[in-house]
Parts: structure tokens; sequence; C-alpha cells
């Protein structure tokens, strides 16, 4: 029989990738005990899997980036709809936390000078990304999780015990937030987080009056997608049922390259930094087909042929960047398209080809990670032949509404970092935007937790006996069943159903029959049935999730039919054009009913000082009449399309 | 050491008890074989010619085989010893070359690519990867006497000395022509083949490695170290396979000495 | 499509050998065997696993006797008829099926003093050369299999030297602190005399299994050794600390880090 343990933290963070790691070590740093609650081992978190790098404006390798430039690829890559103080404080704050990195024992590539290189990437005007080779996520995840073990060898030097004050429970579940009162009431306030441990099936209470959701994203709801077991959208949903609120679930971002080849890595990720170090995309005609999607508020930014294209690479300064690097959600489209117009490659993808790009040595060198993926995973060698790709369902931009500067949703100590928390990215996520968004706002939701609980002083909200009764019941509950069906089945048919209907192009009509798909499932799901016993038991474990993943699709599949428009990572058929009046819109989503409800919220306005950093026909593009700036006094606010 | 932490792993929980000894499916044991075939024909060898007194010095063409360089003894063929000798002749058991055969003998025993090669053939430990071993106590190198592997940087100094002493012996080789003077031979291209081998072999050393470069934290503003520790590093990858060549070239050098010193066969000179 | 068999191991330490019969399509890798298993025979198979792509390192298993990630190897690999044996890593208890209880490692992890930058640095400080992080690049491509320390016969063979020796991924994060050029502390001392280096007979295992191809051996292993033995047995050092010459202290293990003794289970 399961046991049911009790634990009291300040802090309990939810998720051990890099925005729960960093909001640990700043919540502990700020003298808070703080649990870290992760679902796979410690260090095995899906942030591993980032290549590219984490962008900074430090200015190593051009001078000339500052925060307000990586601030205005931000806003651009995300169509406008960002949340401005997120994206301000994200471009300001991400050098320094580099550098916080770094100091803790993370090892990045260096500039001949010895500061730490930075490299191109899709949407960023400069060399910005800090990385090393294509494995910066693992980096990240080592270094945050070395920097946990270095607190708690001071801890223990201090206290007599290494977790005394900052614990890691690995391979563990939270199946829901407690809460003192109902959710959605007045007055409810997070009381801390009920939990199963995987290798036992041993039940925990987590008494914290503070509670930081960094969970990661969705994409496990997508048949094709990038990301592991653990991200179906827990953090979405438990965020959801304690009376949280999303933001903007429709955006989805499409990853343009993953493994299309062979069938059981099938969404893998091919790192964009192919791209950024001089790979091309071509159809099955041997065409650079990206010249015909260049869009027109990029249109200028963005070469016309391939020479100059070409003469990129190495002299970025008098050339126009390659079409292939344009923001993801543009590349995933076009390549979608490829494929549909008959143009694909055998597997269904197109062509990633760097093999006759650069000398094999070069490859290997910039690529190794790559170099391994493709040889031991395909078979294919990528210094001699091209790669096949397609669009992978990568990231969620939508996610839980919060403070910009405390990380703070709407209940009280509920906070949320990380891909979990939504607003930063706007509609579109550049790449690179999401390593420097963990350390940000991991921190600053750490910091937010650390004041939050100084505002409470003694006033601890308590633990609803009758309520961890009613969640251990209900987590036992599929071994209870005599009958009841498989839950991988029931999850294959999620995934089938958001991938073909609420995936990288969507309608109107087929999202509605999404729904009534969703609909059906959510009755089978809450008859699914576990085999075998509570040990290391996946069958039970998946069970559990689904609900998770069922509610976060659902959330995604309405806001996806109330926005009538495309944009960023959210594009429809029926309402293909970008419309100026929905940017402003934000749709808020939250749980009435055990159903989603949407509600309108128009979007922060973009601050004077920061609208200057855009030439007014950049704007037009995207604003209302009335949102634009007053027409400028001759040669007034022209200095910054000076420094393209 | 005092501590307060329960124990990690949860009481009951075992390892899983497998009764195979290992179950790898593949041929696991022949590269041990044939590593005790090899060291252990070389080592006979070795002995046997060592043992000889004889056959080790070529006198009309000036070629020592390294089994004998230094010759030390008394008993030296006239011409052979280089150095000198010591003022008394040297019994059946003792090798001429006193000094730095054992020197030569510890280097590679201590040398971690022969380690490995001996630990999992001659000791079994482990015989393969995976597979388990057949000792019931298992201490490495962290104890005496095999502490003293620690000692490898020591017996890689001697080694290079002696390695100089071998360059001497083929290069005064070199001026033993029929007529006098610089002369050429196929015993002479045998005994420099094997003493540029027996270099890259010896600084290819991992000891080698460490003092030249690798003892350094930050190798920025010591260009010189840092090409030097590059190139060592590169030919250390192949350590293994110089310390094979060696024995071969060791042994071909030998044997081709022997074979002229003995008159079995003549040496065909290229000039002179 | 074709059909293979498979012998999983089911249960605990005390459990054994499962047959199963298995679709294997092209291109599969054992991994997307054992999940075919999973949702189709064996719903509680216990496996770990993350990324699917070799960059986590969690599905560590042994297969066919040899320490792998299930997610790279390749059933191309094997031979049509070969059947296919996948068991736990041998060196860690089982908590069920494949899934192993790996805190032995977290454990030691914990008991290598962290970096430790000069107090008189702060963060942006830093210079360092390419050439200089290089080294320990290599090292830091670690996605923390256990692979190495599954195989080490140090402790894959003899359970009681598991307290005095850290393995081959931590005396390679050793080795890697080492060479910090910012790094100040000095664990040459700890490394021979409490994490256990020189138990390490260089066999070379942990480089063969290593999914990273970091080597391990001749690129952290022997250069620590090396480094130990400029500290340990090196007369002139020794002389030097003899008559108080020699400077900078050795850094202890942190206090308060080391699990209590238990008593080994074989």
């Amino acid at each position: 029989m399961s046991e049911t343990t009790r634990h009291s933290y300040d802090v309990v963070v939810i998720g051990a990738g890099g925005a729960g790691l960093r909001a640990a070590i700043e919540a502990r740093q700020q003298g808070k005990k703080t649990a870290v609650i992760s679902k796979s081992l410690f260090g095995k978190a899906h942030t591993v899997m980032a290549e590219g790098g984490a962008a900074a404006a430090l200015g190593n390798v051009n001078s000339s980036d500052q925060w307000q430039v990586h601030f205005r690829d931000t806003i651009r890559g995300g169509k406008f709809m960002n949340n401005p103080r997120m994206a301000e404080l994200h471009a300001k704050e991400a050098p320094q936390r580099i550098l916080e990195l770094e100091y803790w024992g993370a090892l990045f590539d260096r500039t001949p000078d010895g500061r730490i290189s930075q490299r191109n990437f899709g949407g960023h005007e400069y060399p910005r990304l800090a990385h090393v080779g294509d494995r910066t996520g693992l980096e990240m995840i080592r270094t945050l999780q070395q920097r946990v073990v270095q607190l708690q060898q001071a801890d223990a030097a201090e206290f007599g015990d290494p977790e005394a004050m900052l614990r890691v429970f690995p391979e563990t579940t939270v199946t829901e937030l407690l809460l003192d009162g109902e959710p959605g009431a007045e007055g409810s306030r997070v009381s801390g987080a009920f939990a199963y441990i995987r290798e036992t099936g041993d039940f925990l209470v987590f008494e914290a009056p503070a509670v930081i959701l960094a969970t990661g994203g969705i994409g496990r709801s997508f048949k094709v997608t990038s990301n592991s077991w653990e991200y179906t959208g827990d953090g979405h949903a438990l965020a959801l049922r304690a009376g949280a609120t999303l933001l903007n679930m429709e955006f989805v971002q499409f990853h343009p390259t993953g493994m299309v080849w062979p069938p059981s890595v099938k969404g893998i990720l091919v790192t964009e930094s192919v791209r950024g170090d001089g790979g091309v995309l071509r159809n099955s005609e041997g065409r650079r087909f990206m010249f015909d999607y260049v869009p027109d508020v990029f249109r200028d930014q963005y070469a016309e042929t391939e020479e100059e294209a070409d003469g990129w690479y190495a002299d970025p300064a008098n050339h126009r960047r390659p079409p292939e690097l344009l923001p993801r959600d543009e590349v995933a489209r076009a390549i979608n398209n490829e494929v549909k117009q008959g143009r694909g490659s055998p597997h269904g993808g197109v062509f990633l080809d760097v093999s006759t790009r650069l000398p094999a040595e070069e490859i290997m060198r910039r690529l190794p990670s790559m170099y391994h993926q493709f040889k031991e995973l395909a078979d294919v060698d990528i210094t001699a032949g091209p790669m096949e790709v397609g669009p992978t369902c990568h990231y969620v931009m939508g996610g839980v509404e919060v403070d910009a500067d405390t990380g703070a949703s709407v209940v009280p100590g509920l906070f949320a970092a990380g891909e979990v928390a939504g607003g930063m990215h706007g509609s579109n996520r550049l790449g690179g935007n999401s390593l420097s968004d963990l350390l940000v706002f991991g921190r600053r939701s750490g910091l937010g937790a650390a004041s939050y609980l100084d505002g409470l002083g003694e006033d601890r909200p308590g633990i609803d006996d009758a309520a961890v009764e009613r969640l251990r019941a209900e987590a036992a509950a599929p071994f209870e069943r005599e009958t009841g069906e498989n839950p991988y089945q029931l999850q294959q048919e999620i995934q089938q159903t958001m991938n073909d209907l609420v995936g990288i192009i969507r309608r109107g009509s087929e999202i509605e029959q999404a729904l009534e798909s969703l609909d059906k499932l959510r009755e089978r799901v809450a008859g699914v049935r576990a085999e075998g016993d509570t040990i290391y038991n996946p069958g039970w474990h998946l069970t559990l999730d689904l609900r998770n993943m069922l509610l976060v699709s659902e959330a995604v599949a309405r806001a996806a039919l109330m926005r009538e428009e495309s944009r960023g990572g959210h594009t429809r058929d029926d309402f293909p054009a970008m419309s100026a009046e929905w940017r402003r819109v934000n749709l808020v989503a939250s749980l009435r009913e055990g159903g989603i409800r949407l509600r309108r919220r128009p979007l922060d306005p973009l601050r004077p000082d920061l609208m200057e950093l855009f030439d007014r026909e950049e704007l037009g593009k995207y604003l209302t009449e009335e949102e634009m700036p007053p027409a400028p006094r001759s040669g007034g606010s022209e200095t910054a399309k000076e420094d393209k | 050491m005092t501590s307060t932490l329960p124990p990690p792993e949860r009481a009951g929980l075992k390892r899983p008890r497998i009764s195979a000894r290992t179950l790898r499916t593949d041929r696991w044991w022949t590269p041990p074989l044939w590593t005790v075939l090899g060291l252990t024909a070389f080592l006979v060898y070795g002995l046997v010619r060592v043992l000889q007194q004889d056959h080790y010095w070529v006198a009309d063409y000036g070629y020592l085989t390294p089994f004998y360089s230094p010759c030390l003894s008394a008993s030296c063929a006239p011409g052979s010893a280089h150095l000198g000798t010591l003022p008394w002749e040297f019994p059946w058991f003792l090798p001429y070359a006193l000094f730095s055969l054992p020197f030569l003998l510890l280097f590679r025993f201590t040398c971690y690519y022969y380690r490995k090669a001996y630990y999992r053939s001659f000791w079994q430990a482990p015989t393969a990867c995976a597979v388990r071993e057949p000792h019931g106590r298992y201490t490495g190198e962290s104890r005496f006497p095999m502490i003293g592997q620690n000692l490898h940087r020591y017996f890689f100094y001697a080694a290079a000395l002696i390695a100089v002493i071998n360059t001497y012996d083929a290069a005064l080789a070199l001026f033993h022509g029929r007529e006098g003077g610089f002369g050429i031979g196929l015993g002479n291209l045998i005994l420099i083949g094997n003493v540029v081998l027996l270099w890259v072999y010896t600084l290819s050393c991992h000891s080698c490695r460490h003092v030249f470069g690798g003892r350094l934290n930050s190798f920025s503003g010591r260009p010189v170290r840092y090409w030097m520790w590059t190139q060592i590093s590169r030919m250390n990858s192949r350590h293994m396979l110089w310390a094979w060549v060696t024995l071969g070239t060791l042994v071909i050098a030998d044997l081709y000495v022997a074979l002229v010193a003995s008159g079995t066969i003549t040496d065909p000179r290229i000039y002179n | 499509m074709t059909k293979r068999t498979f012998h999983v191991w089911r249960g605990g330490g005390e459990g054994g050998l499962a047959q199963y019969e298995v679709e294997v399509n092209e291109g599969e890798v054992v991994l997307d065997v054992l999940h075919r298993l999973q949702a189709t025979q064996c719903p509680d198979l216990a496996v770990r696993w993350n990324c699917k792509a070799g960059k986590c390192g969690s599905c560590s298993v042994e297969i066919n006797g040899r320490p792998r990630l299930a997610c790279m190897a390749r059933m191309s690999t094997f031979e049509p008829e070969e059947s296919i044996t996948v068991t736990p890593m041998r060196t860690f208890p089982v908590i069920r099926d494949l899934v192993c209880d790996v805190s032995f490692n977290y454990q030691k992890a914990r008991e290598i003093p962290s970096f430790t930058p000069s107090p008189d640095s702060e963060p942006g400080d830093f210079r360092m050369q390419q050439e200089d992080v290089q080294r320990m690049q290599e090292f830091r491509k670690c996605i923390e299999c256990f692979l190495c320390q599954d195989v080490c016969h140090v402790i894959r063979d003899h359970e009681e030297n598991k307290e005095a020796f850290a393995g081959p991924r931590f005396l390679m994060r050793a080795a890697e602190l080492e060479m910090h050029p910012e790094d100040t502390a000095d664990r040459r001392k700890i490394s021979q005399e409490e994490f256990g280096l020189g138990y390490c007979n260089i066999t070379k295992c942990c480089t063969e299994v290593c999914p990273e191809q970091i080597h391990i051996t001749d690129n952290a292993l022997i250069p620590l050794k090396e480094r130990v033995a400029d500290r340990q047995y090196d007369p002139l050092v020794w002389l030097g600390s003899k008559i108080g010459l020699r400077k900078g202290a050795d850094t202890p293990v942190p206090p308060n880090t080391r699990k209590r003794t238990s008593s080994p289970e074989q």
C-alpha cells in the first residue's frame, strides 16, 4: 500500500529544467527553504535538448548590439504580440544571467579576446547567442545542477545536511496544487502540492505557501514533436485547475526542421544553427525555395538572390541575410507548403543541405551533435549528403498569465516561469530566446516567491486534509477499475487529433471537429485503466498525465478557434491575414465548470520610448491607426533605423 | 566521517541477480588472448636474446642491437661499448645492457597502455568490458606495490635518455661504410626506423604529454607549450599502436643484427 | 515489418528474463521496440527515457550484455535472427524491470568540491581562450547516462568498493575542475585518497561505452593521475611540503556530504 509523507517548505518549484533550477537557486539564495520537484531524474530535463544557444545582447562579437536591439528583434519575432514589459526585462537582464552562469562554471565557446562567443540565429540582427557547440542546453542544465550542488555543499557545512535548505525530489510528479480556499474563489491561495514518487508510487504532500510552476510545454499533445514524454502540459493544467489563467494558448511554435525519418525519431530537432552556419533548404527540384516565401514585413531585411545570401555568412555588414534565417513560423509554413505542393523529399520533408556548403571538417567541428544524431539515428552522413527535414511541434508561446516582474499568476502564491509562462514571446519565439527566458524569469519568479513569503509573515495557508484524501483516491483510481482503455491508445488519439486538426495550418471547421473529438475522449480518459502495481509503472503514470494533455489540448483548440487571423504560431487557412485589431487582443483561458472559458483582454501597449525603436513604416504593418505614434517631426526618431 | 544523511538507496533494492558472467554474445575473449600471445612471445624472445650474450654487434658496419645498448660488460665485443664498460665481465644471467634494460622494461610496464593490456589479459581485471572478473577483492593501483605505477614519469625520463643513446648508436653506425667513412646498408635503415618509432612511442607517452603542457591550467600566453601539447596529444591518441609497432621493430632490428652478426645473412649495402 | 525475439528483464533484483515476440519496423531502435511492448503487451514495463535522441542519458540499459543507450541501439545493427536481451545496469540496484536506482551517482556528485573561482572575481571577469576551455568542454559533453559507472569493474564486480570509489564520471568531473583556468581549489589529494583514483586501472571500459565518445581515460583520468603524481609522488613536492615551502592547501571533501556507511549488500 502506498504511503503518504508530508514535507514542509517555503517554496516548492515544480520542474527541474532551466527555469525551475534557476528559480530554486534564487529562492534558496533568498534564504527560503526550497524543494525542486522533477518529473525525471535530476539533470535530464528537456532543456538539455536546446542546441543553438542563449540570446543575450552582450555585444562581444558585434559591439553595436544592445538590449534595445534585442528587444526590437524579440517584438518583431513575436509579431508585436509580446508582453512588452517581459520582452524588455528579458533583453535587459539576459547578459547578466549569462555571465552569472559562466561564474558558476559554464564553459561557453570563446571569442579571440577571451570573452563569450556569440553566434547568428534566425531573427536576431546581430550574432547574439552564447553557445557551446550545439549543446548549449546541456551546458546550462549541468551548470545549474552543479550550482544546486554547490549550494547544498554550503548548507551541509552550515546545517550538517546538504538537503537542509534545498532538496531535489527526482522522478516525482505533481498531480494537483493544494489550495487554501476554492479554486477561483476570492481570497483563495496556494498552500502546497500533491505528488507521487514515480519509483515507489508513494504519495507526497508538500505544504508550501509559494509554488513556482516551471513544467515546460505541451508538445506531447501533438504527434510529431521535438518534446519528450514529460511535456504533457502539467503546469498549464495545474494552473487552470487552481483557478489561474492561461494566455494565448493558440500560439504553438512548429520548428521548421525536425527529422522526418526514420519513423521512430520523427520530430526530433535539427538545430537552427545548421542554417545559421550555411545550411540551405531545397525542394525536390533542387530549388532554394525560401526566396519565394519572404513576407512583405521582412522584405527589406532579407536577400533576394543566392549570391547576396551567400555573401552574408562572411560579410554580414554588407549583405542582407539569407531567407533560410527567417523566423521559425515563416520557414515552417514554407516547408509545409512545399511538401503539400508535391515538391517534398521521399519521406515527406524537404532537403536541408550543409554538405555542399562547408568542408566536412568544419561541419564536424561546428555541428558535432547533429553529425552524430544523423549518423546514429538515421545512418545519414550530413557531411556527404542532405538531411530530410520537416516541421515539428516545438514550443508553446501561450502559457500561464503572469506578472512580468515577479512571475506571479492571478492566484496568490502561484508563480510560473519558462515555457509554462505566457506572454514573453508573443505569437512566435525567436530561437535562442528560450534559454535566456528561463534564466531571466526563473530568477525573477524565485525573487517574486521570496518577497511574497516575506509579505505573508506568519499568516501561512493551511492544508485541507479532505482534499489530500480525495487526491489520493483519484490518483489510485485507475488501478481500481476492472475495465477501461489502454492509456497508450488514448494518448495516440489525442496526439493524432491535435496534429491533424489543430496543427500547423488550421481551419475553423477542423478545430470544431477537434473539440468534438476531445470531448468524446474526455469520457474515455475518465475511465482509463492501469495494470500492475504502483512501483515505477509508466502505464499508470500516463493515465494521470492524460487528463492534463486533454485539458491543455482543449485550451489550445478553443483559443485557436476564436482567434480569427494568422499570426506567428497560429495560422488559419480561413483567415490568412494578420489583423491589427486582433493584435490588441489577448485570449485568456480559465477553467469554469470543467471546461475552458475564454475572455478577451487588451494587450499592454508599447511604451512610447520603446515604440521609437521601430520606424513608422514597420509599425504600420502591425498597429491600428489609433495606436500609431504621432508622425515624427522631420529627422525625429529615425536613429533606430540607422543601426541596422 | 560523520553524517546525518539517510542512506539514499532504498532498503531492500538489490542489483539484478544474473548468474552468467556476461551476456555478451560477441567474441570478447579474443583481444586479451592476442595480447597474452603477443606479449609472451616478445618476452620470451627478449629473454633468450639477452641471455645469449652473442650476435649483438656487427663489427663491419657498426650495427648494435638495441637489446645490448649501451653494452656495459667488460666482455662486450670490441667497439660495441660506445659508452665504455664496467671493469668486470658479467655472468651469464646479467644482461650486458644492465642499466638500460630494466628501465626500458619498467617504462613499458608502467606505461598507461601496457597497463591496460596486461591488466585485461594476464590479470583479468577485467578480461573484457562488462565481463565479470574472477577476483574476490580488488584494490587496483591504490596500494603497494601497484601504487608504484605512479612513478611512470621517472621511467619516461630514463627511457628518453636511453632513446638518445639508441639514436647515437644508429647514427654511429652510419660511419662504418665498407671503405670507411659514411655508408648505408639495409641494417642502417632498420636501426634508424626503429629509433624513429621508439621516439614516437616515447614522446607519445601520457606522462610526456603531461610534462610538456597537460599540467598547465591555462594555455593562453604559452603558445610553444600549447603547440607541443597539441602535437604530443595527436601522437598520444595512437599510443597503443606505437606500443605494439615498437615491439615489432625492436624484434626486427635485433633479429636482423643477430642474423648478420651470426653470418646467416649478409647486409645488402645501398651506399658504401 | 518483422517479428523479433526479445528477452527483457522483468521484476526487481530477484527478477528474471521474460521472452517476447514483438514487431520491428525499418529504422527502429531498441527503445522503440520496448515502447511497442509497453503499448501492446505489458503496459507496466518500466523503462526510463526522455529525449530519444541520445542527449539526456536516461535510457541506459545493457543490450546483449553491453551497456548502451536503448535509444541509440539501431535494430539494423543486429543479425536478422539474433535474439535481443535487454537487462538493467548491473552495477546499480533495480527498482523494477529496466529501471535502476542510480542515486549512488548523485551522492558521489555531491562529494566533489564545486567550482571555486577566486573570491576577488565577479561574474564577467573571466577571460579564457578557446584552447583553455576546449579540454574541459569535451568532459562537459557528458550526458550523465552513468554507463561508464555501470561498466567500471571496480564497482561492477566489487560492491564493497562503492564507498571508496567515485567512478569514472566523477573522477572526470574532478579532472575538469582541476583544469579550469579560473578554479582555485586543489582536489588532487582527495581525488586519490577519497574518490579512489588509485582504484582505476585504466582498462578503458568507460571510454569504450561512452555514447558521447568522450576519451574519459586518456583525456581525464590519466591526466588526473599525472596531476596526482605531481602532488603525491613527486620527491621535490614531498620535500617542499616537509620543510614548509609548498604553497596552497589541499581542498577537503565538503563536510557532511558523505553518506553513512551502509553494509555492502553482496
